[in-house]
């Protein structure tokens, strides 16, 4: 396996149910070692995308490679030793311990049972291993879910909602630990629409609105395609901005407010910084969360949704 | 075959967690014994009674109660996983469809063997050490009696597979089961003992006993009477006594009525959505 071999392609992909599209056209190709975020709304063809990566359904036309191959086939089956999946909300059997039930998924995956207790450990719950899953926290069952999906050192982990129910120390982990999974070549595909936190450990994000493509690219790429400024807010006394910045400036809660374009960040940076009697000076950049809102709304408001569509394809 | 095992071990180990196995045992147990001793209680006397009167009327319980406990057992076999996001899981897994499902009616299966084997077992144990009866004339009888239940059993648990892989929520498929089991039990047979009184007797002698391998609690009956044709029978059994089924083909007609359920779950369980 080479560093350009494509683990996931997706190729004009359309899924449609009793004439309902959820999803529209998708390309999707994702290398290995990659940390893909795919955001949207509930119904934005998250799930619908994960499911047909699983092969748990079929595209209703274009073409979805996993490894190479055809997941739904039944000759698949054997790839999905090295998938690991996390559905959102899943319960587990409330009357076995937690290690059991790590030892069943582990049994049908074929991976040793010796590997459990160091994965529960992982995640932090070798102390609540021998307890009945029913006196499981959300979080911690949540936990569990996770150690499920990194049975036997998975090439392609795919993680829906991941962190839903963690606590912020759990959560840091959780990332750190995707971190090294990737160091290690696995490629793991994050689906969430909470967002903050999550865009330090992506390499690309996906945008997804109702079953269409909405942005694709690196955090930077998708700054630039949406052309959001920075935000500047200036607190001081008696401050007086250089001409070229004092005409874009209001007073809101903060302080003064400068909104910039990315360019021109940096000689923005220079002047304001001399200026007599300021204080302190924030810069907001734009985050996935406005990005991803940003997308969204401009996706929503009637004719642009095309050409975004087009510009993120590009 | 492994992936089998493992499904089936696993429901073991939730059917002896949950209490199941115990309470079937115990249910079970308390009828057997209660019957065995009490039977006679109506004619005056408490203690042992005959052998061939004591399975007739445990048969007769049983055939309610056994189909019922596989029902609740099996009922969310299915759709319980699926509303778990269990079920969406394990298809992720190196594991098929029929696996999943085979072993998971293999695991309940093995509960209700089980929990009959000791709770009926136990029955014949006290009948064997406390009665005049001895261990010669129990083992046959006791043993008919034991594997038509474990049958009835299993029918049941694959027809509650049936449903549970035909509906998408919990409590569906706990209103179908129910009526499922009244069907069978009580509908059924009301129904063929109305037609008789209907049609004042006039329905085709040779073809009426035959109606009655349409259900499976029937066939279940006429196993266990076919053992003991000398008891005085009432009802719809009395009819079917005239043609005597041999009891090959009566545990062959159960067979066919568990092999149906087991492939019709299957192939609807193959066609349902994720």
């Amino acid at each position: 396996m080479n560093d350009t071999m494509n683990i996931v392609e997706l190729q004009q992909v359309e899924k449609r149910y009793q004439g309902v599209t959820a999803l529209n056209k998708l390309n999707l190709e994702i290398r290995q070692g990659e940390v893909l975020g795919l955001f949207g709304h509930n119904g934005a063809g998250k799930t619908t995308t994960i499911k047909l990566i699983l092969g748990l359904i079929g595209a209703s036309s274009g073409q979805v490679k996993v490894f190479g191959e055809d997941p739904t086939q039944s000759e698949a089956r054997n790839l999905r030793r090295k998938l690991g999946f996390l559905q959102e909300n899943v319960s587990f059997y409330d009357q076995l311990t937690g290690l059991e039930v790590l030892q069943y998924f582990a049994r049908l995956k074929g991976v040793s049972k010796k590997s459990c207790l160091s994965l529960l450990e992982q995640v932090g719950l070798s102390q609540a291993g021998k307890r009945r899953v029913k006196t499981y926290s959300k979080g911690m069952r949540q936990r569990l879910g996770l150690a499920q999906a990194l049975l036997g050192e998975p090439k392609l982990l795919l993680l829906d909602e991941p962190t839903v129910g963690l606590d912020p120390i759990a959560t840091q982990d959780f990332y750190r630990r995707i971190e090294i999974l990737k160091q290690q070549g696995c490629t793991v595909i994050l689906c969430s629409h909470v967002l903050p936190g999550v865009e330090k450990y992506i390499d690309r994000a996906l945008i997804l609105g109702q079953g269409n493509l909405l942005a694709e690219g690196s955090i930077n790429d998708l700054r630039h395609q949406a052309s959001l400024p920075a935000t500047f807010h200036l607190q001081g006394r008696g401050l007086t901005l250089p001409d070229r910045w004092a005409e874009k400036a209001f007073q809101d809660e903060l302080g003064i407010r400068l909104d910039i374009e990315l360019k021109d960040k940096m000689a923005a940076m220079k002047q304001l910084v001399g200026i007599q009697g300021l204080d302190n000076m924030d810069i907001h950049l734009p985050s996935l969360e406005d990005l991803y809102t940003h997308f969204i709304e401009s996706h929503n408001g009637a004719g642009s949704a095309m050409n975004v569509t087009q510009e993120a394809a590009q | 075959m492994s992936a089998i095992f493992t499904v089936a071990n696993k429901e073991f180990r939730d059917g002896l967690r949950n209490r199941w196995v115990l309470s079937i045992c115990i249910i079970f147990s308390v009828l057997a014994i209660g019957l065995a001793y009490f039977g006679a209680a109506a004619a005056g006397k408490v203690g042992f009674t005959s052998l061939s009167s004591t399975i007739v009327s445990l048969a007769s319980l049983a055939v309610f109660i056994i189909p019922l406990i596989a029902l609740m057992l099996a009922y969310d076999g299915v759709v319980g996983e699926d509303e778990n996001g269990t079920l969406l899981l394990l298809m992720t897994y190196p594991l098929s469809r029929w696996q999943l499902l085979l072993g998971k009616m293999v695991g309940q299966s093995a509960v209700m063997a089980f929990s009959t084997l000791i709770g009926f077992g136990s029955s014949a144990i006290m009948m064997g050490v406390f009665s005049d009866t001895t261990w010669a004339e129990l083992i046959g009888p006791y043993t008919v009696f034991i594997f038509s239940s474990m049958l009835l059993g299993w029918i049941f648990i694959a027809i509650a597979y049936v449903i549970s892989a035909s509906v998408s929520e919990k409590s569906k498929a706990a209103g179908i089961a129910l009526i499922t089991w009244f069907v069978f039990v009580l509908v059924f047979d009301l129904g063929l003992l109305g037609m008789l009184v209907g049609t004042q007797g006039n329905v085709d002698e040779a073809m009426f006993p035959y109606l009655l391998l349409l259900n499976p609690t029937d066939i279940f009956r006429l196993v266990n009477i076919t053992y003991f044709a000398d008891q005085n029978l009432t009802g719809l059994m009395a009819i079917a006594q005239q043609t005597q089924f041999s009891m090959l083909s009566l545990l062959g007609g159960m067979l066919v009525w568990l092999a149906l359920p087991v492939t019709l779950a299957m192939a609807i369980f193959n066609r349902r959505g994720l």
